[in-house]
């Protein structure tokens, strides 16, 4: 029995989300939280191998009540359990603060339970830091496995698992000791519609929500803004550059006005037509 | 932690198959800066196996010292024995700057290096500074998936780290015969405790898109609507003889893979021309893409941010005017080649 834990955020869809043109900032107010879409392939991979192998997979997440939701996402997709932690103290966390606090939750969940794998996604699309899965994993000391676009083999019995890592101009077949953790490419699977029966689980189902007094061994130095070595000193808009020109007038003269800027540099094409 | 014992600026030195990863480089040329600042030491970090000749294409693009690890058990990258050297590096020497490609590899490292000591580290930094005084490091980067920049401070903790975007940062002129001081550093790993092992690498032999390389890139946005629309931008790159580039969501819609991506999860291109076509400029694309030659843009939307990083706009419906623009290109093109052939 396989127990899988799948790293999940719940994130504004940035795809959507308007900007304040005062402030120049985004207006989370007008984005709808979804679950971060690389995590859901963290999700869907810790389903198959679940479906293959047979075991169990948990989710867990830090964020606020709202991310419930996000669970309830992972749940249709086919996880089993989802944890959220919750609490103000982790509010205002950098990558360092998030995967403390992440970790403390998975040893919680582990103290049940024993994990074999942790699967994140390979980032958040609010964050883009891809920095919480090995930071996880370092603290929980085990092998992190970044960039994984395929799972070859997971051999619970002599201990480890194999993967594909992939790398600039191909791929390195890995083999790392269990229980280990990857952060999974969005290539490594597609995420199929959920199938009905789940997502009647998913609607009733109640995650288990623990607040840091519930986690346990809990240094709340290393929590929150107060465990973040980052800061954000100042946020500003670039010197907009100074712009160009437009280009007026009906199409055709617009086009006419491009192609004589274009040919300005002919030399360009000339060389692509030798090729 | 006394600040006062941590001096002089790192930068991890990519390499693989014996040469050095072109961010690298770059990252010499921004270390070289800031250590000049502050008026301390520009340090390369070398680890690999057969990699010493390599010191001396890092001082050539400007370090004062190399800190190598040659040895066998760094044939490969892997977390585990590579951050355990940086790990021992930094201890004994105490760097107050260390900075990383923000490649798949740098990322990794630096993500476990900075949880192991700890310390801050900064993802995907797209402007570098130094407070001359303090020694703390500016590390700016776009935030919040908008048109904004931050600039993210690491007070309390040393080294200050940061990840770095390649093409960003502009590596120095090589001195040829510029040399310094190889420090060699080895570390008592045993290959039997390491957990993970590499069983093979595997080269891809299918053409990868590299648009970081093209002189001409047409990059399509959601404005073309659709996957059909979209196709738009296919005709008019190859009349051009140019490579297709995307915005972010185009690729999350999945119109077209990621490695034609540009901006700041994609690829940072800098060609002779860029088309940013149907392309709202949030700035997260707009740092990918800026320090193109000419940058032409067409949108709907007179307001839009791209006009602001453009030297030429068009205000109109892309598919009213590319096809013009496709057909007229095709006209002046044979006309020139005509006329080159009856000079010849």
């Amino acid at each position: 029995m396989l127990h899988i834990v799948a790293c999940i955020k719940q994130v504004p869809d940035t795809k959507i989300i308007k900007m304040n043109p005062k402030t120049n900032t985004m207006d989370r107010r007008t984005a709808p939280a979804i679950l971060n879409p690389y995590d859901a392939h963290a999700v869907e991979e810790a389903v198959r191998l679940k479906n293959k192998y047979g075991g169990i997979v948990s989710v867990v997440t830090m964020g606020p009540p709202p991310a419930v939701t996000a669970i309830k996402k992972c749940i249709e997709i086919g996880a089993d359990e989802g944890y959220l932690i919750t609490d103000r103290r982790f509010a205002g966390a950098d990558t360092l603060a998030t995967s403390y606090a992440v970790t403390k939750a998975i040893e919680k969940i582990a103290k049940t339970n024993s994990v074999d794998l942790i699967i994140c996604g390979k980032m958040s699309i609010d964050g883009d830091t891809g920095q919480v899965g090995p930071g996880i994993a370092r603290r929980l000391d085990i092998p992190p496995l970044t960039s994984v676009n395929k799972v070859e083999e997971i051999n619970q019995e002599e201990g480890y698992a194999i993967v594909h890592r992939k790398l600039e101009d191909g791929y390195e077949v890995v083999r790392s000791t269990l229980p280990c953790l990857f952060s999974v490419e969005k290539t490594i699977n597609e995420v199929p519609y959920s199938p009905l029966p789940n997502m009647i689980k998913a609607a009733r189902y109640k995650p288990h929500i623990w607040s840091v007094d519930d986690l346990e061994e809990v240094d709340v130095k290393q929590l929150g803004l107060k465990g973040s070595p980052t800061i954000v000193s100042k946020v500003w808009a670039p010197q907009k550059p100074a712009g160009g020109t437009f280009l007026e007038g009906n199409p055709t003269s617009q086009v006419e006005q491009l192609l004589s800027v274009l040919l300005e540099k002919k030399e360009l094409f000339e060389t692509k037509e030798g090729v | 932690m006394d600040f006062q014992d941590y001096k002089g600026v790192w930068v991890f030195i990519e390499q693989k198959d014996g040469v050095v990863a072109s961010v690298s480089l770059e990252l010499l040329g921004a270390g070289r800066k800031l250590a000049d600042k502050r008026g301390v030491e520009l340090a390369g970090i070398l680890i690999g196996e057969n990699v010493k000749h390599l010191t001396k294409t890092v001082f050539e693009y400007g370090a004062d010292t190399v800190y190598v690890y040659d040895q066998p058990i760094f044939k490969h990258y892997r977390t585990e024995t590579y951050m355990k050297a940086l790990l021992e590096c930094t201890d004994k020497h105490k760097p107050e700057i260390i900075l990383y490609g923000a490649t798949s590899t740098g990322k990794d490292l630096a993500s476990a290096v900075a949880t192991d000591l700890p310390t801050g580290l900064t993802a995907d930094t797209t402007e570098l500074d130094v407070e001359e005084e303090t020694g703390l490091l500016l590390a700016s980067r776009p935030a919040f998936g908008g048109n904004i920049m931050a600039t993210i401070l690491c007070k309390k903790y040393r080294p200050q780290m940061a990840t770095v975007r390649a093409k960003v940062m502009k590596a120095l002129p090589p001195q040829s015969g510029r040399t310094g001081k190889v420090v060699k550093e080895t570390i008592s790993l045993k290959e039997e405790d390491i957990r993970t092992k590499v069983l093979e690498i595997v080269k891809e032999t299918v053409k990868k898109v590299r648009i970081d390389e093209a002189d001409i890139i047409v990059a399509g946005g959601k404005g073309l609507g659709s996957f059909q629309g979209f196709q738009l931008i296919h005709q008019l790159a190859e009349t051009l003889g140019g490579a297709v580039g995307a915005s972010r969501d185009v690729v999350e819609a999945g119109w077209i893979d990621h490695a034609h991506q540009v901006g700041q999860t994609g690829v940072t291109v800098t060609p002779k021309i860029y088309f940013a076509i149907g392309i709202s400029g949030a700035i997260q694309h707009v740092v990918g893409m800026k320090n193109s030659g000419l940058i032409i843009a067409i949108n709907k939307d007179k307001e839009a941010p791209i006009f602001q990083a453009s030297h030429y706009g068009i205000v109109g419906d892309a598919f009213e005017i590319v096809p013009i623009l496709i057909e007229q290109f095709k006209k002046a093109l044979s006309i020139e080649k005509v006329s080159n052939t009856s000079e010849g």
